[in-house]
Formats: structure tokens, sequence, C-alpha cells
């Protein structure tokens, strides 16, 4: 008897689509190895959190309303972005309530998400003989809670850290702040240089501490801004997105 | 000056911001450990969180059950509107006991209102007697913490500072030293003093008493040694019952520096035989910041500065940044209700990162506050125009696929192919301290399109 397979609609997020192919395919291969249908809904745009979090949340409507339109019809929206995720959660509060909006809301996950809560997978069968230090982005950590905060008692939970224990030869390292903001937090990067370079530099040099080989995390924006210092300063660390970690076989 | 410009100022020295940085996150990790170890510290914060929802929504019949307590135990009860009035009661108050030699104890309230340059203007000498308050006010600067009002000095600065104005010797900023000196100089002024004022961290609305938390004993001894006391107190400071100090004390002290308790817990119920006690209620924007739902639960705030010490912002722009009484998350969910344009900045000190709400003890939600701040002052503040225009075009471009491909095909063939200079200018603060994404030759809609050709 055939299952009905889950029909997922894949959102990559602008800038990882103008800016991080590599992450979109890596995502999508991913995936299409977990035995659902993968769409990618062709006119597919932005979730708006650019202008909300600039406070131009009502500018954003129309495009919160083009999302919602390209992903209304599918099981589950998965993307490789806590904070675009979040977005579509916690804001388009502000669009009016129909079936379709709160759908899309109440099904929109992140990818790893979706893979260990929805799937129940965690080895997905991949290797990757490094040390990796995982960036555990705040909008997936303290929004999404993909795992447990350092500010909150509780036991100790993490779904990227889930996934990556599984893969064959990586060494996850412990850093000395393991929770601590990288300072992207959108046009903050831009509106507040000072104190978001330094907050980045400050990320990168615990992973430096801590030996580690390659930075990964689960939001492509604070790698985007951490991998800028990185090869700004000429420092010995590769960022990488942990879609394509996953999809390793090295 | 908005609050990057302030920061900006700040990081010229990073040495200074390391040091900053990692003071005040020693104090966080000293929180995570004390309040971790309570069992069930996160329904404490639930429970302090309920106690002071219930007191917003019941301000009116506290306040009154309050002051009607109070006056009973024989204190003096006042009601200030505003900061004005405020400081026009507590001088009359000190006028008619004649009083020049003021003491006080740490009160962010008087602070808010100004009060000390207010009485400095009369000819009466204020003498803060918290030493980190001491410290900035010898320093003739506004505190930077609200706990730690003299964080952003280093042992160094206070010894050259003493050297000045209280002639100690040079030490090398050694602390025992200094505290010893600032203890004689103190305990001086205490005993001279004519009058006492403190703060109030709790006001309790059936016992008609208030009760003021330091770790340096400063509070006591200003009011045991003077024949008039004052405290001064916001209205959101009542909680209902005496019992409900077992959620407060407990959370308070965790939260502010990791102990399990203040050093001393002062109860101050009615005043000592042949003295005197009043009480100053103040509102100061609190009724209107009430009135509005979205920012309400600021109003829970008991003011322990664990959003401070957590941020990643505040650690590394310092308390003066946000140039308001009460620096960091809380004070940046605060201002703008007071002054919206002038405190317009602070709502964007921000990465929304979430922590300040995680470690808050009554559980105020503030980065959710902040992004809500940020919609209001967009609405109601002129913006830059290039930062208008560019929200305004992406509104548009994002909700329109043909516009987006576009826009997104000639934006990755200028960052690809625009010569360096172009890029990294100083128009750029993206590229000041960081490299822009190097640019592929296809975007996923293209990588995609070819696939499912080929496919």
């Amino acid at each position: 008897m055939n299952k009905k397979r889950i029909k997922v609609g894949l959102f990559i997020p602008c800038y990882i689509n103008q800016l991080y192919p590599q992450v979109g395919i890596a995502t999508l291969e991913l995936l299409e190895k977990l035995d659902v249908d993968v769409v990618y809904p062709q006119g597919q745009t932005c979730c708006g959190q650019p202008l909300g979090n600039s406070g131009y949340e009502e500018d954003s409507k129309g495009i919160c309303n083009h999302f919602v339109e390209n992903f209304k019809t599918y099981d589950f929206i998965v993307g490789p972005s806590g904070s675009c995720i979040y977005h579509i959660k916690q804001h388009f509060d502000i669009l009016e309530q129909t079936p379709e909006v709160q759908k899309v809301r109440a099904n929109a996950y992140e990818l790893c998400e979706f893979i260990v809560k929805i799937l129940g997978k965690t080895d997905l069968g991949a290797s990757f003989p490094y040390k990796v230090g995982l960036h555990k982005s705040c909008h997936g950590l303290r929004g999404l809670k993909l795992g447990s905060c350092s500010e909150v008692q509780g036991e100790h939970y993490s779904t990227e850290e889930d996934l990556l224990s599984c893969v064959k030869g990586l060494e996850l390292m412990s850093l000395n702040r393991k929770d601590e903001c990288c300072g992207f937090g959108g046009t903050f990067a831009v509106f507040e240089e000072a104190i978001s370079a330094k907050m980045g530099k400050d990320r990168v040099q615990d992973h430096l501490d801590s030996d580690v080989e390659v930075l990964t995390g689960a939001d492509h924006s604070c790698l985007m801004h951490l991998e800028g210092i990185v090869n700004r300063n000429k420092q010995p660390l590769k960022v990488m997105h942990i879609a394509e970690i996953l999809n390793s076989t090295l | 000056m908005s609050h990057a410009n302030r920061a900006t100022e700040f990081n010229k020295d990073e040495s200074k911001v390391n040091w900053h940085d990692k003071a005040l996150w020693y104090v966080r990790e000293k929180r995570d450990k004390s309040a971790h170890n309570v069992q069930g510290w996160e329904y404490l914060r639930q429970l302090g969180s309920g106690i002071k929802a219930n007191v917003l929504s019941n301000l009116d019949e506290y306040l009154v059950q309050f002051e009607s307590n109070a006056k009973s135990n024989g204190v003096q009860v006042h009601w200030a509107s505003n900061a004005q009035e405020h400081n026009e009661i507590v001088s009359s108050i000190l006028d008619r006991h004649n009083a020049k030699k003021v003491v006080k104890s740490k009160s962010m309230l008087t602070e808010e209102c100004h009060l000390n340059p207010y009485l400095e203007a009369k000819g009466i000498e204020v003498v803060d007697t918290d030493l980190g308050e001491r410290i900035v006010q010898l320093a003739e600067e506004p505190p930077s913490h609200i706990v730690l009002p003299a964080i952003h000095k280093t042992k160094e600065e206070v010894d050259e500072l003493f050297q000045e104005h209280l002639g100690t010797k040079p030490s090398g900023g050694n602390p025992e030293y200094l505290v010893g000196e600032a203890r004689k100089h103190l305990r001086d002024k205490f005993m001279k003093a004519d009058a006492a004022i403190t703060g109030v961290n709790f006001a309790v609305a059936d016992t008609g008493g208030v009760v003021v938390c330091t770790n340096e004993g400063n509070a006591d001894m200003g009011v045991h040694l003077s024949k008039v006391h004052i405290a001064c107190m916001g209205i959101e400071k009542i909680i209902p019952k005496e019992k409900h100090l077992g959620v407060f004390l407990r959370l308070l002290a965790r939260s502010a520096t990791g102990q399990p308790i203040t050093t001393y817990s002062s109860h101050f119920n009615k005043a000592e035989e042949g003295k005197e006690m009043h009480i100053v209620i103040v509102d100061n924007g609190r009724t209107e910041q009430l009135s509005r739902e979205d920012f309400r639960a600021s109003l829970h705030c008991i003011r322990c500065g664990a959003c401070m010490n957590t941020c990643p912002i505040y650690r590394r722009s310092g308390g003066h940044s946000y140039d308001y009484t009460i620096p960091g998350p809380i004070g940046s969910i605060l201002s703008p209700g007071k002054d919206l344009k002038k405190h317009s900045s602070l709502p964007f000190a921000s990465t929304l990162c979430g922590s300040c709400s995680n470690v808050c003890p009554v559980k105020i939600n503030i980065h959710e506050q902040l992004y809500k701040w940020r919609q209001v002052i967009v609405q109601e503040e002129k913006q830059p125009i290039l930062k208008k225009s560019i929200m305004k075009t992406a509104g548009v471009v994002l909700s329109k696929p043909k516009l987006y491909k576009l826009a997104g095909k000639s934006a990755r063939f200028a960052l690809k192919y625009a010569p360096k200079f172009m890029i990294y200018n100083k128009l750029n603060a993206w590229g000041k301290a960081r490299d822009l994404p190097e640019v592929k030759n296809d975007n996923f809609d293209d990588w995609y399109k070819k696939r499912n050709k080929n496919g």
C-alpha cells in the first residue's frame, strides 16, 4: 500500500536564491532524499522580514500575501532559514487570518525542524570529516525553539545538534558562548555597523578559539555576515550552511 | 545623536569594549548559575509576571489601599503626576525641616526626575551613598547601568577620581584601599545628614510599608541616622501582599547579580519616634504607558538590569550610548513612550535576538515590544529618505515576481562586475569590516529551471 507522500513547498529565501544557490540546491537534494514530494513554486520572492524588522511592516503586506498565494496548497512549507520561517509564523499576524494564511503560518518549518520533528529522522547518511562549530541563530533558537537556550532553565536539547551528531566523521566543537547573537540583525548590520561588525568579529573568534574548521548554522543570513568577516580578515575558517553538511558524503 | 553614533564612539577603544563586554558577561553567567539552581525558576518568573499583571490591572485600588495603610502607620503620603511635582514635594519637605545636607540611596526614579540638580540649585547638598552612584556623581556623569552604575569605569579610573575628589593616595587601583576610603568619606556624610532619600523596590499594598534592597546597607544607614526619610516610588512598584516578596526577592537579586538575595532587604513601615517618614508616589508618564496595550507589560519591570547584562549590544556600546536614565533593552521600550522623537533610534539598537526576554524575571516580551515600537516610529517620525525609499521600493518589488527577477539579476550583475571602489566605499556600511558574498553565475531560480529542462 502506498502511503500518501507529503507534499512540500520549497521556500528559498530571496538572499539565498540570489547569492547562495548552493544552499538552495543542497536543501532541495536533501529533501528529495527523504522520501517527500518537493516542489519549488515559481515566482516566490521573500517573506517580508527585511521590511518588518525595519518598521515597514505596513508596506510588506503585498509581499506576505504573495507568499501565502504561492504556498497555500502545500502540506508543509520548508525553508533553510530560521528567521524567515519565524517571520512567517510570528509576523504574518498583520494579514487577515483567512484559512489559507493560518495554514501557511502553521505549516511553515525550518529545514532541520522539519526533518527531525515531522519526518522523525536524524541520521541522513551524511559524512563530513571536519571539526564543526554550530552557530545557533537567534530567531531559530529563541523564536522557533529549535533548541534549549542558555538563559532558560531546563533540559538541554538541540535540533541541529541531533542532526550533526549523526554525521559520520564530524566532530562538534564546544563554544565558550553557546548561543550569543552574531550581530547580523538585518538592516541592523548596516545602520549599527560598528556594533554589528564587533559582534560578528567576537563570534568568529570564539569559533577560532574552539579549534573549529567549519562554521555552520541553520540561518544563512547570520552566516553571510560571519563569512564576510572571515573573508575580510582572511581567517582560517570555512562557512557552510547546515544543509550543505547534511547533504555531504565526503 | 543616534545610538549608532554613540556606539561607534564607544567602539573606538576596542580593548575597553572587550573589558566592558566581559565584565557584564561574567554577571550574566553568575545569574544563569544562581537562577538555574532554583528548582522551578521558570515557574517563579511566571508567578512574578502574573502578580505584576494583576497589579497593573488593579493599580487604582492597590494604590489607594497602600496609601490608606501607610497613613495609618503615620507615614505622610504625597502624589506627584510628573517629575516637576515630585521635585517640588521633596524640596518642600526638606525646606520644612531646614535640611541642607541630604544622603540618598539608589533610586532610578530620582535620576529620572533629575532631583539632584534641582535640589543642588537650591543650595542643598545631595550625596549619593551607593558606591557606584557616588563614583558617577563625583565624575559628574549619569549612571550607565541601573544596578552597576559605574560599570563603565575601571578601578584605575576610580583611583584617579578619588585622588581628585577625596584626596586619596595613588594606589594603582587597589579596590580594598579605595573602598575603605569611600567608606570613611560616606560615614562622615551619613553622620552629618539632615534627611535621607531612598528609592523603593517594592511597596506592599496590604501593609503600607516599603522594601528597599541594597548590598551596602546605605539605605538603612541613611534612614536611621537622620530625622526625615523620604521614599520615592513610581506607581508600578506596588505588590499586593507581603508574602509576594517571597517571589520577588528571590527573582530580583539572582537576576541582577547572581546573588541569592541582596545583602540587605530593608523593610520601612513607619518612622521611629520623633522622626518623620514620607512616601512620594510618582506617575511621570506611567499611566500613559499603561494605556498602550502593546507596551503595558514594560511596567512589570523590577529594575534588575538582567536585560542589560545579557544584551550583546549593550555590552558593546555601554550604557551612555542610550542617552536615557534606564539604558539597555528595557530602556529602549520605556523611553519612546516618554519622548518618541528623541529616543527613536533606541528600538533599532537591537538585533531582536530575544535574550532579554529570556532573562527577564517578570517575563516582559522586550524584543517583541522593540519590534512594535519600530512600526510606531516609522509611522509617526520622519525617516531618513534613503532608508524610506529603499523600504518602499522593496515592498513593491518583492510583491511582484517579474520585478523581483529583474532586480535580482541587476543586483547580482552589479555585485559581480562593478569595480571594487564602487562597492567598498564610505556609503557601503556593510563593506567597512566585511566582504560581500561572492556572486555565482546562476541564482537558484536559473539552476532549478536548467535542471528541470535537462531532467
